[in-house]
């Protein structure tokens, strides 16, 4: 392969990636659990509120939450079973959330779907299964998916942009189902098109997927175009590729202004997890209770590409992988640049969760942090061409609220500029407490 | 499963969770280890003293440094390997006749009045071992200026123990050059091709780490192959002092002598490692370049009009402190600011 690889220009780090791991394992699916907590929040938006009540019983992909007004996506019962409680579950992100959990009836079979023939399905049918299946954007805040494929008619969306990039290290969850159902991520993109009414989609994968890449574009030749012009465009490894500004500006060469977003220059972005899941709503009628999820670090005795149930509990993942190893230091929700450290296995997978990694100490640096030393790395490392090094010395003085004369507010929390630093100043956890303090 | 006592020595910091793992320790353990050609160098050139004073250089700015942290209640950080390197760099500035505890005064100006009162790392504006240097010139002028040694040319490295300094005392080629002209500088250190020669790989009189360009900008490219330093500050310097030296350094104009100007004096010492200290020195390319420039016209207009040959030492010192308003002038470029906001 010789092209040449598109990239944006400014700031980046290249991390190691330790996808070996993970990368050649096929997808597995791990046997249903006895219990699983559904979260009532797993997107951006407003909380559901509970439809069953305790001792209910829901079969597997029954509404059991949902939102009546304002922004938010359904949630469903990914197991079929009995109410145990509508009560709390811890978060990955907040200390305890609203949740209802379930017990497994272990005799129930398997829901099954067929196909839908969705090229004679009208726009808004495609809509509302996208809705009634409460999709959300797996790949990052969960921004409700039917909501953000009907943009407003101002913003002229010209083209639909695919992130398969998996920029964060030893993440594998999008290269295996790029590799393993590339027709459905293809599909998933023809029925998007459809619905924006638009014919141009670019889908982004980094060159260090070169598997994913062929088998993506095979996909896309062997799927009937209908005018549609669907590409893959192979990317430059370098974090954060797959951040949405990013990907725009090396896909497309646009850039989003600050508070901006996609439609201010004409594109949508979705993750290729989000496509599939798409797919299977549209022409499956089946809505969103399963996840692939990597489970990757030296802490785990059995690195996966797990397909799970939304609501398992890691710590039933952790058992069915045969425990975890000496060392493990922590435990993170999603890719080691931007996850969350959580302290505790009870945390059930949501929409949203990519990976779940397990790593020693040897993996992670907790040494103290110093002073700055003005070496200007984290400046060169920024791809938002901000100055976290300001940051941090203005929040060490008490200074945070002025600190947003350095893009404070422009800042996505990519954590180049921590990972970079060589005081080991906790930039990001600066910038956290500025934005708090700022925002007052 | 023992999840429930493992949780409680998890770590939940904040993202991100994994680190490039180039510290501060070893960026500057880095920077010691290409000091060393130029050390070791130097024995051959001014003799065994060298080591002496480097030796005692570094253990009081190390001696300093735990001292003043403790004296100001502050966490003792000697092993990041900063005060090594101050030392390291304090001594290559002297000339290698001084006695061998000079530096232990300029070492406690370096490390507390330059470094810890100032704050301490990050926080000082000037640089530290340059601090120290100019205390030592004030304190002790006779020694500092005029303690020179003729390089040796055999392997005589113990023939300046025990002698004193006025036995010795010889005169850097800038200052032939400033009083004697060209002839008077090719009638000491023969013609002007070996001249040169002799100069970059470090025979000349000078400071005990500053004589050999050649070392030091192998030094140097390997710090740049690190992406430990930048080329800006170094190559603006070299090339603002060498033009301008050409352009006013002669008898008439565009009659002066750039290469003499780069390769002696401590140009490169100064270029490569002092001016581009972290700390001291601005961030953003264009100010580099702009610092750098700064630097170069104030060490030719020290040499050429002050009494000063080696006046790159007070260029950098005279520049430090615009450092931090370079700093502010020069920010990054934003992705995408938002319409409106502050600039
Ligand atoms: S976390 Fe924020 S400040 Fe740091 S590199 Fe990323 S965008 Fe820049
Ligand atoms: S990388 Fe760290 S030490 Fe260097 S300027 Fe940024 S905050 Fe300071």
């Amino acid at each position: 392969m010789n092209r040449e690889l598109l990239t944006f220009p400014k700031g980046g780090i290249h991390p190691p990636e330790h996808k070996e791991i993970s990368e050649h394992l096929q997808i597995e699916r791990m046997p249903i659990p006895a219990e699983v907590d559904i979260l009532l929040q797993q997107h951006f938006g407003a909380p559901c509120s509970p439809l069953v009540k305790k001792k209910d019983i829901v079969n597997e992909g029954d509404v059991i939450g949902t939102v009546s007004a304002g922004l938010g996506a359904s949630v469903h019962a990914s197991v079929t079973g009995t109410v145990k409680n509508i009560g709390t579950s811890p978060h990955p992100t907040s200390v305890k959330a609203p949740s209802i959990t379930i017990l497994t009836d272990t005799q129930a079979q398997p829901r099954t779907y067929g196909p839908a023939d969705w090229k004679a399905m009208p726009r808004d049918e495609m809509l509302s299964r996208i809705k009634e299946a409460g999709i959300v954007g797996i790949g990052g805040a969960g921004f409700p998916t039917h909501v953000k494929l009907a943009p407003p008619p101002a913003a002229k969306v010209d083209t639909l942009l695919l992130n398969g990039a998996e920029c964060e290290p030893y993440l594998t969850t999008d290269h295996r189902l790029m590799l393993e159902s590339p027709g459905d991520v293809v599909g998933g993109a023809s029925i998007i098109l459809r619905i924006l009414g638009i014919n141009e989609c670019k889908i982004g994968i980094e060159a260090n997927k070169p598997a994913a890449i062929d088998a993506m574009e095979k996909a896309v030749k062997e799927a009937s175009s209908n005018g549609q012009r669907i590409s893959v465009v192979p990317l430059k490894v370098k974090y954060p590729q797959g951040s949405e500004k990013q990907l725009i500006q090396s896909l497309t060469g646009r850039k989003v202004p600050g508070f901006g977003l996609p439609f201010d220059v004409s594109v949508i972005v979705q993750n290729v997890g989000t496509a599939k899941a798409v797919y299977d709503a549209v022409c499956l009628a089946k809505p969103l209770y399963e996840k692939v999820v990597t489970i990757s670090g030296k802490g785990i005795s059995r690195p996966a590409n797990l397909l799970v149930r939304i609501g398992t509990r890691l710590k039933d993942i952790v058992e069915y992988l045969g425990g975890t190893k000496n060392g493990l230091a922590k435990v993170v929700m999603g890719g080691p640049m931007m996850g969350f450290a959580i302290p505790t296995l009870d945390v059930p997978v949501m929409k949203t969760t990519s990976g779940v990694l397990f790593l020693t100490e040897d993996e992670i640096d907790l040494s103290p942090h110093g002073h700055c030393i003005r070496c200007g790395w984290c400046l060169d490392a920024c791809p938002m061409g901000l100055s976290p090094n300001e940051i941090g010395v203005y929040v060490e003085a008490g200074r945070a609220e002025d600190t947003s004369q350095f893009g404070l507010f422009e800042c996505f929390e990519c954590g180049c500029c921590a990972f970079v630093c060589p005081a080991r100043r906790p930039l990001v956890q600066f910038i956290r407490l500025a934005k708090m303090k700022a925002k007052k | 499963m023992n999840s429930e006592t493992r949780q409680a020595i998890w770590n939940v910091s904040v993202s991100p969770h994994i680190r490039r793992g180039v510290s501060v320790e070893r960026i500057m353990w880095t920077v010691s280890a290409s000091l060393m050609p130029p050390l070791i160098l130097s024995v051959f050139i001014f003799g065994i003293q060298t080591l002496l004073i480097t030796f005692v250089s570094v253990a009081s700015c190390v001696a300093a440094e735990a001292v003043s942290q403790k004296l100001l209640h502050r966490p003792v950080t000697i092993r990041d390997g900063s005060a090594v390197v101050t030392g390291l760099l304090l001594a290559y500035i002297v000339p290698p006749g001084v006695p061998f505890w000079m530096p232990i005064l300029g070492a406690v100006m370096s490390i507390y009045v330059a470094k810890h009162l100032l704050g301490g790392i990050g926080f000082n504006i000037f640089n530290p071992a340059l601090i120290g240097r100019a205390f030592l010139v004030a304190t002790f002028p006779v020694a500092m200026t005029s303690a020179w040694l003729i390089p040796i040319r055999d392997l005589s490295i113990f023939k300046y123990v025990g002698s004193g300094v006025d036995a010795v005392s010889t005169a850097t080629p800038l200052y032939v050059l400033k009083h004697y002209g060209m002839a008077g500088l090719t009638e000491r250190f023969g013609s002007t091709l070996k001249m040169y020669g002799d100069f970059f790989l470090g025979w000349q009189p000078g400071s005990i780490g500053e004589t050999s360009a050649l070392f030091l900008i192998l030094g140097g490219l390997y710090l740049l192959y690190k992406g430990y330093i930048t080329w800006h500050v170094p190559v603006s310097i070299i090339v603002t002092a060498g033009f301008l030296t050409w352009v006013f350094g002669g008898e008439r104009y565009f009659t002066g002598d750039p290469i003499l100007s780069v390769i002696s004096g401590g140009l490169i010492l100064g270029a490569i490692y002092m001016a581009t200290d972290y700390v001291t020195s601005p961030t953003q390319p264009s100010a580099k370049l702009i610092f750098g420039a700064g630097i170069g016209v104030l060490t030719v207009l020290i040499r050429l009009k002050g009494g000063y040959p080696e006046g790159i030492c007070y260029a950098i010192l005279l520049m430090n402190p615009l450092a931090p308003a370079l700093e502010t002038w020069f920010r990054p470029k934003r992705f995408a600011p938002p319409k409106g906001a502050m600039k």
